[in-house]
């Protein structure tokens, strides 16, 4: 007969009340005790025959322990005890299971968050399929509270989306023709038709849901050690049950022995702590990837900011320019015309600028070269032109004017990055951008240095004078600029050994590298690039720098609370060794403290779902 | 060598996983056995020349964990 374990414990239970009731009547106590017997077989039975379908493998586990405890208490005759001790294990089993799922909530809500309908357009017509049929390049429409089915890009349309199923933010926002898509977002109001870039397994949705289902499983240095610990603690608990019975003769101390042998609270006391830590990010738009980078997060002392793109908004404008020789328009038109090939974000910025100013740009540039770090030498309209930073000119031999100078240096000092524009010889010209500072720069800074991070440092390949106006501006305290990619893993393992683990905070578009070579590489706004979703360890989904605050204080409060579950789960384990060993705790009472650590333990950690800033 | 991911009920005990852990360890033909906690997911990579799936999948029912699915 297939029962539920709830059922077993209710009717277990019933049997036990039911027998102390019978001891009251004038019935026969031989009733009182079947009942009492009966109860322990209905919880008893199913732990017996797990244990015999793990003996067969050679394993005594927890279920071995027990049934023989309770094969002891019934040769003793203490069918009270028997009872007891099935019925409470039975029972705790169910509670901490139902507990359990609550600690891995989050997640499962994460599940829940997967498309599960998609209506796309194919032979003219409207038709709904399953979200993994969609092939990419077709036309999905979403409708209001729909979900989107993939990652897409908006062709028509317009609509207000929530996206709290990737950067856990639910403030809704606002979506029209170009814009990127992300599957499992939802629309609250509007309409949008898109072409669908990514579906199925590949969207940034499935990856995340991926990533979150490892993480929550990728062990914690504390929980590898407590596991070898345990893996010792049962048969050594269990051989010495055995000896103490040789030499004492007390069975009924030495089935108490058994019962409290498997330390249940200590091995679940780091694994449940990490699951509702992770959980609780997940839920928040932050991926933490695993245990250990759980434990290393909160002991993070030095925090390293890439500047473009994480402390600032990475769209630099054109703010000024000056011409020393031509036209302005003209200095404009070459610069433009020359970076037209580029895809850096100053170049991006010069272009967008020109073509706002002097129209389409149609002409094309000559033999082009990027030096990587330093700029451009391109021929346009048949001469030779460099176009870039200061150290561009310098290894090329072009010589920089004292007037010329002058203006830089303004420039610089007042926050802007400046390209400068020459030809073989002299300077031609001098283009002024500045990026802008993200809002929420600042408030983070200032949180992070409450929360007791030694340094904050940034680096950036800019130049020195622009990085340090920022980082003044910031409240940054030491700030590192004219570096090259690989300078940043240097300056990393510098500041790292002079103040501690340090962690790397990058957007992971050009400091992948030391993203990965960082104690502990940091994403931002990780939805939708790949490479900084898989090398870092820990994944800010959206823009809002400000969450890593919260995540650092996250994983403080997860590690903290694993702390204090070990601890407890060593208290309760010696107290019941000694309360074993000096004749105070007997089976029952064993078995109860046994449960009810465990439950204690995973509801301890159900308390960081809560946990938010 | 083929690994395949066993979607098991929810493990609730610790021990559970040491359990099947070792069980699959000593069925021949299996090379490691990875039991995941919180997902209650057992990852088994073995020989299909030696093991088959189904085989696994029964040294874990044996041990009392109903198999919801594999991929």
């Amino acid at each position: 007969m297939k029962t539920t374990e709830f059922q077993r414990v209710m009717l277990s239970g019933m049997l036990i009340v039911a027998s102390f009731a019978l001891r009251r009547t004038a019935v026969s106590p031989v009733v009182a005790d079947v009942s009492m017997l009966g109860a322990a077989m209905v919880a008893g039975i199913p732990i017996m025959r797990r244990a015999i379908g793990a003996i067969r493998y050679r394993i005594m586990g927890i279920d071995a322990l027990v049934s023989l405890a309770v094969a002891g208490a019934v040769y003793l005759r203490e069918y009270w005890e028997a009872a007891a001790v099935t019925f409470l294990f039975t029972l705790g089993n169910y509670l901490e299971s139902r507990t359990l799922e609550k600690a891995r909530a989050s997640i499962k809500a994460l599940l829940n968050m997967m498309p599960d309908v998609a209506r796309v357009i194919r032979d003219g017509r409207e038709m709904e399929i399953l979200p993994e049929q969609v092939a990419m390049g077709d036309t999905v429409i979403v409708k209001p509270g729909e979900r989107i089915p993939v990652d897409g890009t908006v062709i028509e349309g317009n609509a207000y989306v929530n996206q709290a199923a990737i950067t856990g933010e639910s403030i809704p926002v606002n979506k029209e023709m170009g814009d990127r898509v992300f599957s499992g977002t939802v629309i609250e109001s509007g309409y949008l038709k898109i072409t669908a870039d990514r579906v199925g397994e590949d969207t940034t949705f499935a990856r995340i849901l991926q990533m979150v289902e490892e993480a929550q499983d990728k062990k914690a240095k504390t929980q590898k050690f407590l596991e070898t610990f345990s893996r010792y603690y049962t048969p050594f608990i269990t051989a010495f049950a055995l000896l103490l019975f040789i030499f004492t003769r007390d069975l009924r101390l030495s089935l108490t022995m058994l019962v409290i042998a498997c330390p249940g609270a200590l091995v679940i006391a780091t694994p449940i702590s990490i699951v509702a830590g992770i959980g609780n990010g997940a839920r928040h738009g932050v991926l933490i990837k695993g245990g250990e980078v759980m434990e290393k997060l909160g002991q993070i002392k030095v925090l390293a900011f890439d500047k473009t793109g994480t402390l600032t908004e990475a769209k630099p404008r054109v703010t000024g320019l000056k011409s020393f020789e031509m036209e302005e328009d003209e200095l404009l038109m070459i610069a433009a015309i020359g970076e037209s090939y580029s895809e850096h974000p100053l170049a991006k910025a010069i272009v967008s600028v020109a073509q706002e100013k002097l129209g389409p740009i149609r002409e094309l540039a000559g033999a082009s070269e990027i030096i990587p770090g330093q700029g451009l030498k391109v021929k346009v309209r048949g001469r030779e032109y460099l176009i870039g930073n200061r150290k561009l000119m310098l290894e090329n031999g072009v010589s920089i004017g004292q007037e010329q100078e002058k203006y830089i240096g303004q420039q610089e000092e007042s926050g802007q990055t400046v390209v400068i524009v020459s030809d073989a010889e002299r300077v031609l010209g001098v283009i002024s951008l500045a990026d802008t500072v993200r809002a929420d720069a600042k408030q983070l800074i200032a949180d992070l240095k409450q929360l007791d991070i030694r340094r904050i440092v940034m680096l950036t390949g800019d130049n020195r004078r622009i990085a340090e106006a920022i980082a003044r501006q910031l409240g940054i305290d030491q700030c590192f600029a004219e570096l090259l990619p690989e300078d940043k893993v240097r300056v990393l393992e510098e500041v790292s050994r002079q103040f501690g683990p340090a962690a790397m905070v990058g957007d992971g578009v050009n400091d992948a590298p030391a993203l990965a070579s960082a104690d502990l590489g940091i994403a931002v706004g990780g939805a939708g690039t790949d490479v900084a979703m898989e090398t870092a360890d820990v994944v800010l989904m959206s823009n809002e720098i400000n969450k890593l605050a919260y995540a650092i204080g996250l994983s403080r409060a997860t590690v903290r609370n694993m702390k204090q579950n070990i601890f407890f789960a060593i208290i309760v384990a010696a107290l019941l060794l000694a309360g074993v060993l000096a004749k105070k705790v007997f089976l029952s009472s064993g078995m109860f403290v046994h449960e009810l650590s465990v439950l204690i333990v995973i509801i301890n950690a159900v308390r960081l779902l809560a946990y938010r800033r | 060598m083929t690994t395949r991911n066993y979607q098991l009920e929810n493990l609730t005990c610790p021990s559970c996983m040491a359990k099947i852990e070792s069980a699959l360890r000593r069925t021949k033909g299996v090379q490691s056995v990875e039991v995941l906690f919180n997902s209650s997911r057992a990852r088994v990579t073995f020989d299909e020349l030696v093991v088959s799936s189904d085989d696994i999948k029964r040294v874990i029912e044996g041990l009392g964990y109903k198999v919801l699915g594999e991929r």
